[in-house]
């Protein structure tokens, strides 16, 4: 099974946790600004990658709190978890 | 000429040692220049090429894969085929489908062993209940056949099923010409047919970018060269945005993992398919005598291939549960495909924000059964200049206008 970091827990099973998708999706500053492609934009489209994918996890079943981790899609391999507001871990230029 | 498959056929080439039989397909070299180009030689891709050539009048036509035909999740489902969507749009796609498939062994000259051999949707609450009685009334009203099916009437069918499970059955959800079809002969027959009619079906051809100028598509970057072409459809399920991407553009999907088993062979038990969406067990059986069970999907974005074993324990545990009958059945082989899932749980067949360049993808955990339908209504949107009535709603400008096409209920996968 998948074993995911939280920040504050440590080493859990994926049951664990939800999925929170695409990381760093700035909500629009001024939402009634937006044109209806621009909505689309932020509420559907996603990068979806075949390789390093920064997400959204939550503890559901632990602490309860949401974090970001870095993960390469195709291996599974976890780069790091880190704590909302904190810098995404560096990523090895072989892996990426 | 391709020799035609007949119990003539077969007596002919039984006196002759079985010496005489031709290659189902050619292997050709990629020529400069198409007129049109499909990327992904799936079940998909490879009958929206067959029906270019057949009805379009489109020979000049190259299917190109970058491994071998059918080897991505057209080998990878479990086989079911049915139409019983909520909306209208829905309702059409699947059921031109259905209608498709009713002939498709005969149109190929091919047998896909396409067996309507009944669907049961089970419910396990109220909320289940309302659900099948909505979407039943609603398949009714577009002419797709529908029945309610009270416990009993569901264990008439399946007489070994648990119906005091920990969610109780308490109803079911019956479409008669649903049923399965054999996944690889799909993928087969279409490539089979669309050689004759002399589309170019070329395998080991990985497109690594595409050649745009103003805007417009000018053909593509595979491991073998350029190959130009005057029009382009992706047809590549899960990697659908790895391609987006090349074009400079991205799509409102997301890839995940959805996972499959098939069980020892055993005599014939089970004689329909039996879905559950409320605990995630569906289950048929194959004609070799495997039982094929579904799995669901991973939660995560993921381009594997393969999923988390916590999936498995889960459905096997609601198939223990539903039919305590093969609970010391032991599991052959599990495995995993890359699936494209929208938010709306329809599927994209759309043109793109480049010119001549196409894409047919979007359609998550539920392709297989769409194949005829899709390649045929994509084949005629690429040959035309609009797209085909019937794929119209699914265009990617519904992300923007809101006019999605919900089907999260009807698309049976809890994600």
């Amino acid at each position: 099974m998948l074993i995911v970091t939280c920040p504050w827990c440590g080493q859990r099973e994926v049951t664990e946790f939800g999925y929170g998708g695409e990381a760093h999706i700035a909500r629009p500053e001024n939402p009634e600004q937006l044109s209806d492609e621009e909505w689309g934009d932020y509420v559907f489209f996603r990068k979806n990658p075949r390789g390093v994918h920064y997400e959204r996890w939550v503890h559901t079943h632990g602490c309860r709190r949401w974090f970001n981790a870095v993960r390469h899609t195709v291996t599974d391999e976890f780069f790091g978890s880190y704590k909302p507001g904190e810098a995404p871990p560096t990523v090895p230029v072989s892996k990426g | 000429m391709k020799q035609k498959y007949s119990i003539f056929s077969i007596v002919r080439n039984a006196i002759g040692y079985h010496e005489g039989w031709q290659e189902a397909w050619r292997s050709p070299d990629p020529k400069a220049h198409y007129d049109m180009i499909i990327v992904g030689a799936g079940g998909h891709g490879l009958g929206t090429a067959y029906y270019l050539a057949k009805e379009c009048g489109v020979r000049n036509v190259a299917v190109l894969e970058k491994d071998w035909l059918g080897g991505g999740n057209t080998g990878r489902n479990t086989t079911i085929c049915r139409s019983n969507y909520l909306w209208d749009e829905s309702a059409a796609l699947y059921d031109h489908s259905v209608d498709l498939w009713h002939g498709l062994s005969r149109e190929l000259n091919f047998n896909v062993m396409y067996s309507p051999r009944g669907l049961i949707h089970l419910a396990h609450s109220v909320h289940d209940i309302q659900e099948i009685g909505r979407r039943g009334n609603s398949n009714y009203l577009n002419g797709i056949d529908a029945e309610y099916l009270t416990p009993e009437q569901v264990k008439q069918w399946v007489p070994f099923i648990n119906l005091n499970t920990r969610y109780p059955v308490m109803g079911g959800l019956l479409q008669r010409r649903a049923g399965t079809a054999r996944h690889d002969a799909v993928a087969w027959g279409y490539a089979r047919g669309a050689d004759a009619l002399g589309v170019d079906i070329i395998q080991n051809c990985e497109v690594t970018g595409f050649r745009i100028e103003e805007n417009v598509v000018k053909g593509v970057e595979t491991s073998r060269g350029f190959i130009g072409a005057n029009k382009v459809g992706c047809v590549v399920a899960g990697h659908c945005s790895v391609l987006a991407e090349k074009a400079g553009f991205r799509l409102p999907i997301e890839s995940f993992s959805l996972q499959a088993l098939v069980s020892e062979s055993i005599k014939p038990k089970i004689d329909c398919v039996v879905m559950s969406n409320g605990i995630h067990a569906y289950i048929s059986q194959s004609d070799k005598g495997e039982l094929v069970i579904g799995a669901g999907s991973d939660p995560y974005n993921s381009y594997s291939q393969r999923g988390g074993f916590d999936l498995i324990e889960e459905t096997v545990g609601a198939v223990v549960e539903l039919y305590p009958i093969f609970s010391r059945m032991r599991m052959l082989r599990q495995w995993g495909g890359v699936v494209d899932v929208t938010v709306d749980r329809s599927p994209i067949l759309s043109k793109t924000p480049v010119k001549n360049l196409y894409f047919n993808c979007g359609w998550g955990t539920g392709g297989f059964k769409a194949t005829p339908g899709s390649a045929h209504v994509f084949a005629h949107s690429l040959a035309g200049e609009d797209m085909h009535p019937v794929a119209a709603p699914f265009s990617i400008d519904r992300f923007n206008t809101g006019a999605l096409v919900d089907e999260g209920a009807a698309a049976a996968v809890a994600h």
